[in-house]
């Protein structure tokens, strides 16, 4: 039996359209402009200048604290300016731009595809390969990984969970991933285990990607302590709290974190990048981005360097299709739509998505029907029309008691509701007043 | 200028389903018991249903647009919905006037005037049916005679029904084996061959209309199955315990609108409780008053009654019956 969470969820259409393209390494950029903070945590701070060459994989912004991450350059040349870019949400962000001289690493990095299984690591070489990387969760949470593996005394981690749900529609890169770096992903898996000092893993993956579970189940004999396990395909299986009670049948409560029930959980892509931090001394500097929309031509998969302009790499995608009204950095359930292509493709960036004009807006808000269905659709056990309507009246004190802070924004309540109402969007709008809240009371 | 796209919080694509297409839905699931009817009660059957959704929709139109001055809500079907649910409530022979009577008490009491579509705490086509109930006992009780599509129109055969031939026999001190001789068999119960409000007459063609609704999503099934456990459960322990004193708990769920009132009435949206629980809660409620009502109270049909009644509860369990939160309790400072 296939395993799932119990509570909530949503079927959207799939629309996997770029699951049988190989991941494609497109040109390199002629520039690229990579932001300051694309984790969790605080910026990191630029450590060179305007004019500076860098050569690939240099560092050029340092982790300014224990939760931030390095930055590294992702191609050669000169850094060109400094300064602050708006980026997808319309912030202003401080970004660095280095326009493009050749091709050169930095030497100690090795860029080849040879696979290198080299598992007598200890666990602190482990962990500071991965902190110096500037490794982020690339599931879109870039929470960065070194904390996740610095374990805090008197917790102990009894298993590994690894994250190839995918759940969200369209987005293929971590099922491309799974079938074309299996190898490489087992090995990571390894290193996250001695990190961790666990003995098992397990992997989860949506019942959709059959190939991959396969795929996995006949390479993982050789890895021992490594199990797979299919899950029925149902979003957000990806939440981390979700996979979680699907892989282990336990529930993190609020307040706690998934090592409080002896879990951690990591992204494929993100064990992907450890597997090239640590034996190919390979920093973030590409991710895998699924480009892709029902308009575009050839829906793709793209090995990409971080900062690559959206714009500039769009051309050797076969352009911008016609009548495109809406532009998402991410999946259609959880992504940010973007004004303009002018933006980086950042670490937490897993695809891009095109959607044609005439689905690129909502269909006007009608009278609640009280059907229930965001209440049974949501898999936090809220009662989203019920919070929806405390925030819009202001009541953030019941609003909270009806535990609006638990909410993970899936939008599977906005997603179901036959009535079209911004459910999602009020939701946030009384979160975010009562963690202001709560911020406050605290100093 | 570089073209600036669309911008909106997430989620960025949706369902697809509609209020209107949920109610499209609520009206095929109601079509096979209308056939039935107009099968067994002639075209009177259609006649009433017109009335009752013409004047259902007449008066929501004419309340929204020149007395609440509020964009016109008849595309959302749920006018036309109470309007059918309405005419399956009453009998075929029920004159024009007091169809339309009853549409008006649906449409401009129970529901426009607490604010119309999803703000009415109790279900508008049974608080329309219990108004001419109480007003009009004699018409709301002469029940026709099921003869067939050919019925004319006005017709004065009229006869009880099951549940009130078996109240009134009981009273009378009748030994139910003998009451239970002369009712409609079990074939006729679940095909419709019997006396009684027009849309509640065939169980079979009400539960395909279940099916459907379950297969579409519309409506859980805890609901109905609550109800009809509940009613079952209650009249089978009286049974069991003096089967020459009450009559089986088969009888019970097939006959009077339990099915009818299980299925599409208790299920209305608005006037039902949000979290599974509360269902639950509410479908015992409903079954375990209608069983009291049919067996100790005054009426032999209590489906209507107890479902309003239910439905008053409805806010108070939406408050104390919430779904289980993810993780553990969350605790309040």
């Amino acid at each position: 039996m296939p395993k799932t969470f119990l509570q909530g969820g949503v079927h959207p259409p799939e629309c996997k359209l770029s699951k049988e393209k190989a991941i494609v390494t497109p040109l390199l950029p002629d520039r690229v402009l990579i932001p300051l903070s694309q984790h969790i945590g605080s910026p990191a701070i630029a450590c060179v200048g305007v004019g500076d060459q860098v050569k690939t994989g240099q560092v050029i912004a340092k982790s300014s604290g224990f939760v931030s991450a390095n930055i590294h350059a992702s191609i050669s040349g000169t850094v060109s300016k400094i300064g602050d870019f708006s980026d997808v949400t319309g912030y202003c962000k401080s970004a660095l731009m280095i326009e493009r001289e050749g091709d050169e690493w930095i030497e100690e990095i090795d860029h080849t595809e040879t696979l290198i299984e080299d598992l007598n690591k200890s666990k602190t070489e482990i962990i500071s390969k991965i902190t110096h990387a500037g490794i982020v969760g690339l599931g879109g949470a870039t929470f960065p990984s070194h904390v996740k593996l610095t374990i805090p005394p008197g917790k102990k981690c009894k298993m590994l969970l690894i994250n190839g749900a995918e759940c969200e529609p369209y987005l293929t890169c971590d099922h491309r991933l799974m079938l074309e770096k299996t190898e490489e992903i087992l090995i990571g898996i390894r290193l996250l285990m001695i990190a961790l000092e666990v003995s098992h893993a397990k992997i989860g993956i949506e019942e959709n990607k059959a190939d991959a579970i396969s795929q996995f189940n006949r390479l993982i004999k050789k890895h021992p302590g490594i199990s797979v396990v299919s899950m029925k395909t149902k979003y957000p299986q990806g939440g981390e709290k979700q996979l979680i009670k699907a892989l282990t049948g336990q529930e993190v409560s609020p307040g706690e974190i998934p090592l409080d029930i002896g879990v951690i959980p990591f992204n494929i892509g993100t064990v992907y990048a450890i597997y090239e931090a640590v034996q190919k001394n390979k920093p973030l500097i590409e991710r895998t981005v699924t480009l892709t929309g029902k308009k575009m031509g050839t829906p793709s998969n793209f090995r990409v360097r971080i900062g690559t302009i959206l714009s500039d790499i769009l051309e050797q995608a076969g352009g911008i299709p016609e009548n495109t009204g809406k532009v998402i950095l991410g999946g259609p359930m959880m992504g940010k739509a973007a004004n303009s292509l002018n933006i980086p493709i950042t670490k937490g960036c897993s695809g891009i998505l095109f959607v044609e004009e005439t689905e690129s807006f909502r269909k006007p808000a009608e009278p609640c029907i009280r059907c229930a269905k965001c209440v049974s659709s949501c898999p936090m056990g809220l009662e989203p029309y019920l919070l929806g309507k405390l925030s819009e009246m202001g009541q953030f004190e019941k609003a909270a008691h009806e535990g609006i802070t638990l909410c993970i924004e899936c939008g599977s309540c906005s997603f179901i509701c036959p009535a079209n109402r911004p459910l999602l969007d009020w939701i946030r709008v009384g979160k975010n007043a009562v963690l202001k809240q709560a911020r406050v009371s605290k100093k | 200028m570089e073209k600036l796209y669309t911008v909106s919080a997430s989620p960025h694509i949706h369902s697809g389903i509609s209020t209107p297409q949920i109610m499209r839905d609520v009206l095929l699931a109601l079509l096979p018991a209308l056939c039935i009817s107009v099968w067994f009660f002639g075209f009177g059957a259609l006649y009433v249903t017109a009335i009752s959704v013409a004047s259902c929709m007449f008066f929501e139109y004419f309340i929204t647009r020149y007395i609440l001055h509020k964009p016109l809500s008849l595309r959302d079907g749920s006018a036309a919905v109470t309007g059918l649910l309405l005419a399956f409530n009453v009998p075929t022979n029920l004159p024009e006037w007091i169809i339309i009577t009853g549409a008006l008490v649906s449409i401009g009491i129970a529901k426009m005037s607490f604010g119309g579509l999803g703000n009415n705490p109790f279900n508008p086509a049974l608080v329309g049916r219990v108004f001419l109930l109480i007003s009009f006992p004699v018409q709301m009780t002469t029940w026709p005679i099921p003869k067939g599509i050919f019925t004319p129109l006005i017709d004065a055969a009229t006869g009880p029904t099951p549940l009130a031939l078996v109240k009134e026999n009981i009273k009378n001190g009748l030994p139910i084996q003998d009451i239970m001789a002369n009712l409609p068999s079990l074939s006729d119960l679940l095909l419709g061959n019997r006396g009684g409000s027009m849309g509640e007459i065939a169980a079979l063609a009400l539960l395909a209309g279940f099916a459907y609704l379950l297969i579409r999503k519309v409506i859980t099934w805890h609901i109905p199955v609550c109800i009809l456990g509940t009613l079952g459960v209650f009249t089978g322990i009286l049974w069991m315990s003096h089967p020459d004193l009450y009559p089986d708990p088969i009888f019970h769920l097939l006959s009077g609108g339990a099915i009818l009132g299980a299925v599409f009435m208790a299920t209305d949206y608005t006037t039902s409780p949000m979290s599974l629980k509360g269902k639950v809660a509410y479908g015992i409620g409903i079954g375990l008053i209608t069983g009291l009502i049919r067996v100790y109270g005054a009426y032999p049909e209590g489906m209507s009654f107890a479902i309003l009644i239910m439905n008053a509860f409805v806010p108070l369990i939406n408050v104390y019956m919430k779904p289980a939160r993810f993780g553990k309790e969350v605790k309040h400072g």
